[in-house]
């Protein structure tokens, strides 16, 4: 087994061990889902006003692909720059390249693993999803897959470079937490995003999960392929990629 | 008998802080060599420039015959490290540890010989939090042989452990030289660095103020002799006229001669002469840790 492999498997068996991972992972999408899920049923809603709810769709129809990029979101934000950033705070990442573990090989690692985790996670939810409240099955599935790939990947480099800048485990899980919750609130997989009041509305606008929840949901609920949120969300990537590499490059 | 290491005019700056100054020095194959200095004397940031990890800011190091600096990759894989507050993340197991460590090697090394080698086969499912020091050393130990290295680097690696742990730490390192690897011995403590090295250099505020082997280093900056012995009301005053001999002090019953070189012989001679036979009558020769203190305060009374 090549390094890079044997590590992603050591690094994803660490990950099961720390029961934090579950929460997020695990527990938290899941209890939204069925909290939200009991408050608003699988029927399209609309607004006293008259404006549709939730894109038009039903509720959980909506939910589904919106908790799988929250599931992505709270690896990329929370789970993993808290370790990483733990790594170097220990003197780990040291112990890692005095011994040729390039941090290439880490960071590989770890979006090895968040492809993992999330695959597990998003069959489970979608699984529970169907069997509560009946949603629909995803309507253009090789754009879901690519969807699902975009922004996992979009966002285990947002956590690689969180991680690596972030100078300990406490300071990456304070602002991991804050960006974490924002966005679960602001981008979608919170309140409807039809409900939110314009400075909000604004907020929502310049987090990267408000489009990594369009590109999942578009092709799950049979609407066109949205190539602004591409953009974007690959946009944040290669930010964060750059200032990983230069984080890197600074050691 | 070649040399492994060498190291000219290392120079190394953070910002207008000059960490190391102008410092050479060479290791030998199969020595164990030691880096000597008080803490903050630049003794890791050396280190850590010879294995490539800090970009240096002046001089040539080689280390087997490649640079650090442009061949840290090549270099990585033939040399063992253990580091300074390095650790392992907490729920690692002694064995994935040691899996993975030694995958780096091509070839692959066979880990679980170096992991009963180590005494750690009975921790193998262990997690490295559950570890006690000393074994958590041992494992370090155990990583930094993996893949079969020349050359080992242990950086402080008995501090923080009690005196016990510390003599079987002792023996790890002349186990790794019997081996047949070559060992860099990063270390403040003086009496580990004349237990064990056959090489040292002391460095202080980025400089190499000494270097040679213990023993020499002993003989040339060495405060000298310490003379003891008990005896009855006799007036010893005369013993200040003994050759070498440069202070005499006396507390009741017991006299303290302090002098240099011979003056342990001339001492005992002159007693003699003097129809006084003490039975207990010790010398002992300056340790490394007194040369090294008077090294260091010298050089900061410059």
């Amino acid at each position: 087994m090549g390094t890079v492999a044997k590590m992603a498997w050591v690094e994803l068996k660490l990950f099961g061990r720390e029961p934090i991972n579950a929460v997020f992972t695990l527990a938290f999408p899941f209890i939204t889902l069925f909290v939200l899920g009991g408050v608003f049923g699988n029927a399209p809603r609309s607004h006293a006003g008259g404006t549709l709810l939730f894109r038009g769709v039903g509720p959980m129809d909506y939910y589904a692909p919106a908790y799988i990029a929250l599931i992505t979101a709270s690896i990329g934000l929370v789970s993993m720059p808290v370790h990483l950033a733990g790594y170097r705070e220990h003197g780990i990442l040291r112990r890692f390249r005095a011994s040729s573990i390039s941090e290439g090989a880490l960071v590989g690692s770890q979006i090895g693993v968040t492809f993992a985790i999330v695959v597990v996670s998003a069959v489970l939810i979608t699984v529970a999803a169907m069997l509560a409240y009946d949603i629909d099955m995803p309507k253009a599935i090789p754009q879901l897959a690519l969807a699902f790939i975009i922004s996992t990947l979009a966002f285990a480099i947002i956590g690689a470079a969180l991680g690596l800048i972030m100078p300990t485990a406490r300071a990456a899980q304070g602002l991991g937490l804050l960006l974490f919750f924002v966005m679960f609130m602001l981008s979608g997989a919170g309140p409807p995003p039809e409900l939110l009041n314009d400075p909000l509305t604004i907020v929502s606008h310049v987090l990267p999960l408000t489009y990594a929840i369009r590109l999942m949901q578009n092709p799950w609920l049979g609407f066109s392929w949205d190539y602004g949120a591409t953009a974007i969300v690959l946009g944040f990537a290669v930010v964060a990629a750059a200032v990983a590499f230069l984080r890197l490059r600074r050691d | 008998m070649g040399t492994i290491i060498s190291v000219e005019h290392l120079r190394k700056t953070y910002g207008d802080i000059v960490a190391v100054d102008d410092v050479s020095f060479e290791v030998q194959e199969g020595q164990i060599f030691g880096l000597l200095g008080p803490n903050g004397a630049g003794k890791t940031t050396i280190v850590e420039c010879v294995q490539g990890l800090k970009r240096v800011d002046g001089g040539v190091i080689r280390v087997l015959g490649m640079n650090p600096a442009t061949e840290a990759g090549a270099l990585r894989r033939r040399i063992g490290s253990q580091l300074q507050d390095s650790a392992l993340p907490d729920r690692m197991r002694v064995w994935e540890a040691l899996d993975l460590f030694s995958s780096l090697m091509a070839g692959g090394h066979d880990w679980r010989r170096v992991m009963e080698q180590w005494g750690l086969a009975d921790k193998r499912d262990s997690t490295f939090i559950s570890l006690s020091g000393g074994q958590r050393q041992r494992l370090f130990v155990a990583l930094a042989l993996v893949n079969d290295p020349q050359v080992v680097f242990l950086d402080e690696m008995t501090t923080g452990l009690d005196v016990a742990a510390r003599r079987v730490a002792w023996d790890l390192i002349r186990g790794v030289q019997e081996r047949g690897k070559t060992v860099v011995l990063v270390t403040h403590f003086m009496d580990e660095a004349e237990r064990l090295c056959d090489s040292v250099v002391v460095v202080d505020r980025g400089r190499v103020i000494a270097a040679g082997s213990p023993q020499s280093l002993i003989k040339e900056h060495g405060s000298g002799v310490r003379i003891t012995f008990t005896v009855g009301e006799a007036d010893v005053g005369w013993l200040k006229d003994v050759p070498h001999v440069y202070k005499v002090s006396r507390w009741g019953n017991k006299v303290e001669v302090e002098g240099i070189g011979p003056a342990g012989a001339l001492v005992a001679a002159a007693l003699v002469k003097h129809g006084m036979v003490p039975d207990d009558y010790t010398v002992e020769q300056a340790a490394l840790e007194e040369v090294f203190l008077g090294l260091t305060s010298r050089n900061s009374e410059e």
